[in-house]
């Protein structure tokens, strides 16, 4: 079998796997909004929780494995590891824009204000510039190798500055008692909110690596294709 | 091979030679610096917000966009002819040539800070000796860590398209951090706050100078054409 034919597989695969996972989103929704208890103060505005907590949750998992995936490149140098980067950065960047947007639609009637600068909120925030400048630059450079390097070096230093940016932050409000303090330990969940917290955090785990793969799939035949009509072209 | 503290040496005293003598981009950061600081002043209401309150900030938002400006022009400089291209071919190491790169940016950026200090405390009637020393710490400290990444990023963002704008896409989310910190240890000083409140941010801008100091030496290499 060609690379292409190939390719094409892995699209194909990951294309089910992706909407397998759609649908077990929709049926996190059934369980969230039908089958899950209102909660007592906030009422339905917590129902978003299901989805913001989920995402916020893959797009740390998917900048922690692009600064894995990073290193990893400099010393292997497998245009795989690139490959997983970029998607992963990709399917990241949007999953972080999920989480700030549901963010602020909750925050504003539960805490009253859009926005607020509390640690966990800032480093979300930087975390989608970083990425967002990931994506950027690998769009700014033509030559694969020197995109595959660049980009890189960027991921880890990415990775590494994401905890100084939280740490700042809360050095930043300790300093100012005067800031309101947001504290989200509140009481815990529930069982039957723990339930649906937890078979969303799955579905959307799985969801997230079906959108990885099929991005991973896409890069692969793009490269195959070019590969198969570059030899086409010395044929002739 | 010469040690990489030689070929530092060498090829800072080159980029700083050449500034010397063409002194183009000084005096452009320079007045850049000065026009900030300037417009800055227009950029508050000064009856609703005192100086006080606003001034450390003004300063920092001053320092790193004069210290963008002058981070463009390590690599762009070798552009020219190729003549980076040289410097891979001279027998010496990449860490050499990361760390003069670095240290040329550091005078460069250094000097401006050391003309617009002075300035900032004329225009915006602050108090500068009483805290001099403490203060030139922490500009130093935060000066190190945004120079080092700096110095990377404009490795990389040179040979990217729209490179002048790449650098500050890149490099204003690695500010974050040290000019929090600058801007807390600042206010707190010219505040005449104890000095057991700036501790934290110290070790803050230490550990971050640390942590990408030897990250940047690390990865310098992969952003070189070889």
């Amino acid at each position: 079998m060609t690379p292409t034919q190939n390719a094409e597989r892995a699209l194909r695969r990951s294309a089910f796997f992706m909407g397998l996972g759609l649908l077990l989103v929709a049926a996190v929704y059934v369980r969230a909004l039908r089958f899950t208890p209102l909660e007592a103060t906030q009422g339905p505005a917590q129902k978003i929780f299901y989805l913001h907590v989920p995402s916020a949750w893959v797009a740390f998992l998917a900048f922690g494995l692009v600064g894995v995936c990073s290193a990893l490149y400099l010393f292997l140098k497998d245009v795989r590891l690139d490959r997983a980067a970029a998607s992963l950065a990709e399917v990241g960047v949007v999953f972080t824009t999920v989480v700030l947007v549901t963010g602020p639609i909750w925050a504003k009637p539960i805490w009253g204000a859009w926005w607020t600068w509390d640690a966990r909120l800032t480093s979300t925030l930087f975390l989608w510039f970083i990425y967002f400048g990931y994506l950027v630059l690998r769009s700014a450079v033509q030559e694969p190798g020197r995109r595959a390097r660049y980009s890189a070096v960027l991921g880890i230093l990415g990775s590494l500055l994401v905890p100084f940016i939280h740490v700042s932050v809360l050095l930043f409000r300790t300093l100012h008692p005067k800031a309101v303090v947001l504290n989200p330990s509140g009481p815990t969940l529930p069982g039957s909110m723990l339930a649906t917290l937890l078979f969303a955090l799955a579905v959307f785990t799985v969801f997230f690596f079906s959108l990885v793969a099929h991005r991973y799939a896409q890069a692969t035949l793009a490269e195959a294709r070019d590969a198969a009509r570059e030899e086409a072209d010395d044929a002739r | 091979m010469p040690s990489a503290f030689r070929v530092a040496w060498t090829i800072a005293s080159k980029d700083l030679l050449l500034e010397f003598r063409s002194r183009t981009a000084f005096l452009s950061s320079l007045i850049f610096t000065a026009l900030v600081l300037a417009i800055f002043n227009f950029a508050r209401d000064p009856t609703a917000v005192s100086t006080v309150d606003i001034a450390p900030g003004i300063l920092w938002i001053t320092f790193s966009f004069a210290g963008l400006l002058g981070l463009n022009r390590a690599f762009a400089l070798e552009r020219e002819n190729r003549a980076l291209d040289g410097l891979l071919l001279a027998p010496a190491s990449r860490t050499g040539l990361y760390l003069g790169k670095a240290l040329a940016n550091l005078v460069f950026v250094g000097t401006v800070e050391a003309i617009a200090l002075p300035l900032f405390a004329i225009f915006f009637n602050m108090p500068l000796l009483p805290v001099l020393g403490p203060l030139v710490v922490v500009i130093a400290l935060a000066t190190i860590g945004f120079v080092a990444v700096g110095t990377l990023m404009s490795a990389m963002a040179v040979n990217t398209r729209f490179a002048e704008l790449m650098l500050p896409v890149l490099m204003l989310p690695f500010l974050m951090p040290p000019i929090t910190g600058a801007v807390q240890v600042t206010s707190k000083l010219f505040g005449g706050r104890p000095f057991s409140e700036v501790v934290a941010w110290l070790k803050l801008l230490t550990g971050y100078d640390i942590v990408f100091i030897v990250l940047c030496i690390l990865v310098f290499e992969y952003t070189l054409d070889e």
